[in-house]
């Protein structure tokens, strides 16, 4: 149970950074901790206590299997979250190039 | 037939992406022709699986020949022959309008490859039959998106695609947990399936939990009121072209498409959770409208109004009867309509004046008669005056709210209206009536594509009304509806369209 636990205090730190923190590398590592809180809570969900890998071989009975399908989706949103990180990191770089600093209190050419 | 059809709505602009990357940049014009050719290939497909719909009823394709409730399935019913259509003949306007447009800008294939992955994207997210998948398209349209807004790489566009893309991932985030809680409850990602786990467990707890992430998530997505703060800042910045598919299928696709998939056909809708969308639906429409009355940016003042319009939708939606469904779906087509036309009108006065301020601009009629002629239909289309497609869809939802004995929302509707039609006549007065400015005298109507798309939009925005006549309502409209009304039973229909 705390493991869940854990993983909602892992979750809302991320959430905490990407809405308090100023400066925008900041606000990505705050993203990139929302994605690893809610993929570790994936894994978590299909995991059982001392189970084995899901592999099938002849003589073996199908018991005590941790459950393989959220490890292949969590791989998929690992590649996912990495293609938005590399995008909003190659958006912040052009931001710093046009505006010259990552704060976003000074980066304030939209009104409203 | 229509097996084989299906899983095309994928793979042609997905491979037209490709070689756009591989030989746009060799071949000049290459890529105009290849975008047009696909997205005119993937609007063609659609109306004609709309035909073929009428006689094969819901067909499900199996990826790969595994059996669904296993395997990976797309599901074409009738809501997705309403949303296929929508999307792909807006994303054929808007590309056959780029050809023109995007000629200001360097790299042009770029725009087309992720235009293309956008539209596959879209296109995965409406016939995708497993909630997984739909999750991934959804990523998939939302990651070229945020590129697409900051592709001109100006101070705004890079700070609005920033914006947009911190909050996009936030909602994506609470989307993948709401899948991962469902996924736990019911052991299944088949859509289908979950559902009928769903009503076999009854109503558990934590769908209300799930259904609060969703609704956090896909609300982003819609720009429904308390989550809209991103959608002026990006719709404005991106190019003219992206504006309009944004606003024009985006929103609705990533937003109104998969919260009525989920919350109707899977999760089974409770009154609270109509009330919920009632509530934020009315909010939307009302304080959309209002931030829309003080703004002088024309791109900008537009933005707001597709909060105000999405709005609408959702109310009608929420509302859960027959005719609030009709009304809510109806209105979702016009606005595809009608929003993307006046975002290209938009792009067409920034195109051949440079400016998007209505100050600056004025007396536009005299020198760009095309433009002017057609953001005067779409603007009356948007703020329902009656010949045009948006009375007809307004006049449904005001009806549904009014049947359904909701007279609070009825009247916020019809202020809503009328405050649209302000608006929209502020537009009108300072951009196009009124005396020609002296430094616009040489301004010039814009190419030959550009007008192409915005005559046949317009034309569009005209005839909308039309479908409500028999002949088109019950193959159409009818399906979409029936397919919201049904409910849960999506779970059996689908399972007996599995051969």
């Amino acid at each position: 149970m705390s493991v869940y636990f854990l993983c909602l205090v892992l979750f809302c730190v991320g959430l905490y950074c990407v809405l308090r923190k100023r400066n925008l590398i900041k606000i990505i590592i705050g993203i990139a901790i929302i994605e690893y809180a809610v993929n570790l809570f994936f894994v978590l969900v299909g995991y059982r206590m001392n189970g084995r890998a899901p592999i099938d071989s002849p003589g073996q009975s199908i018991v005590n299997m941790v459950d393989p399908l959220p490890q292949a989706l969590v791989l998929t949103a690992i590649v996912i979250g990495l293609a938005v990180t590399a995008l909003i990191a190659s958006i912040a770089m052009r931001v710093y190039e046009k505006y010259g600093t990552f704060d976003i209190t000074k980066i304030r050419k939209l009104k409203g | 037939m229509l097996h084989n059809i299906l899983p095309l709505f994928i793979v042609i602009p997905l491979a037209s992406a490709f070689l756009n990357s591989l030989l746009g940049k060799r071949i000049r014009g290459f890529s105009d022709i290849l975008s047009g050719v696909a997205t005119f290939l993937l609007a063609g497909f659609s109306i004609w699986a709309a035909f073929l719909f009428r006689e094969s009823g819901v067909v499900v394709y199996k990826v790969g020949g595994w059996i669904p409730p296993i395997g990976i399935s797309m599901v074409m019913d009738g809501l997705t022959v309403f949303m296929l259509v929508t999307v792909n003949v807006i994303a054929f306007l808007i590309s056959i309008y780029s050809i023109d447009y995007m000629e200001r800008y360097t790299d042009k294939w770029n725009f087309y490859c992720l235009f293309l992955l956008m539209v596959s994207g879209l296109n995965g997210v409406i016939i995708s039959g497993d909630i997984f998948n739909l999750y991934v398209f959804l990523e998939i349209a939302a990651i070229s998106s945020y590129a697409l807004v900051a592709f001109g790489v100006e101070d705004e566009g890079l700070e609005a695609s920033f914006k947009y893309a911190v909050m996009g991932t936030v909602a994506s985030s609470f989307i993948l947990l709401g899948i991962v809680f469902l996924y736990s409850l019911t052991s299944t990602l088949n859509m289908a399936d979950m559902s009928r786990e769903l009503i076999g467990k009854g109503h558990p707890h934590i769908v209300l939990l799930v259904s609060a992430l969703f609704i956090m998530g896909f609300g982003l997505k819609a720009a429904l009121v308390p989550f809209h703060a991103w959608l002026p800042d990006a719709h404005p910045s991106a190019p003219a072209p992206i504006s309009a598919m944004l606003s024009g299928v985006l929103i609705k696709t990533l937003g109104i498409y998969a919260m009525v998939r989920i919350f109707f056909s899977v999760l089974g809708v409770t009154p609270q959770i109509l009330n919920v969308l009632m509530v934020l639906g009315a909010l939307s429409m009302v304080v959309g409208v209002c931030l829309a009355l003080g703004q002088w940016d024309m791109k900008r003042l537009l933005a707001y109004h597709s909060i105000s319009q999405i709005g609408y939708v959702v109310l009608g939606i929420g509302l859960a009867t027959p005719l609030g469904i009709i009304g809510g779906l109806f209105h979702l087509l016009n606005h595809s309509v009608f929003k993307s036309l006046l975002f290209l009108n938009s792009g067409a006065v920034e195109y051949a004046t440079g400016t998007r301020d209505l100050e600056k601009m004025g007396g536009l009629r005299e020198r760009m008669p095309v433009t002017a002629n057609t953001s005067l239909v779409a603007s009356m289309s948007i703020s329902g005056v009656p010949p045009f497609n948006g009375f007809w869809s307004k006049l449904i939802i005001i009806a549904a709210c009014i049947q359904a004995q909701h007279f609070v929302y009825a009247f916020w509707a019809v202020l809503a209206s009328i405050l649209t039609l302000s608006s929209f006549m502020k537009v009108q007065r300072y951009g196009f009536f009124g005396e020609l400015k002296e430094r616009l005298n040489q301004v010039k109507e814009v190419p030959f594509f550009m007008k192409f798309s915005m005559i046949t939009l317009a034309v569009f925005c005209l005839v909308g009304g039309f479908l409500l006549t028999y002949v088109f309502y019950s193959d159409f409209l009818k399906v979409a509806k029936d397919v919201v009304m049904s409910g849960q039973d999506y779970a059996s229909i689908v399972f007996g369209a599995i051969r």
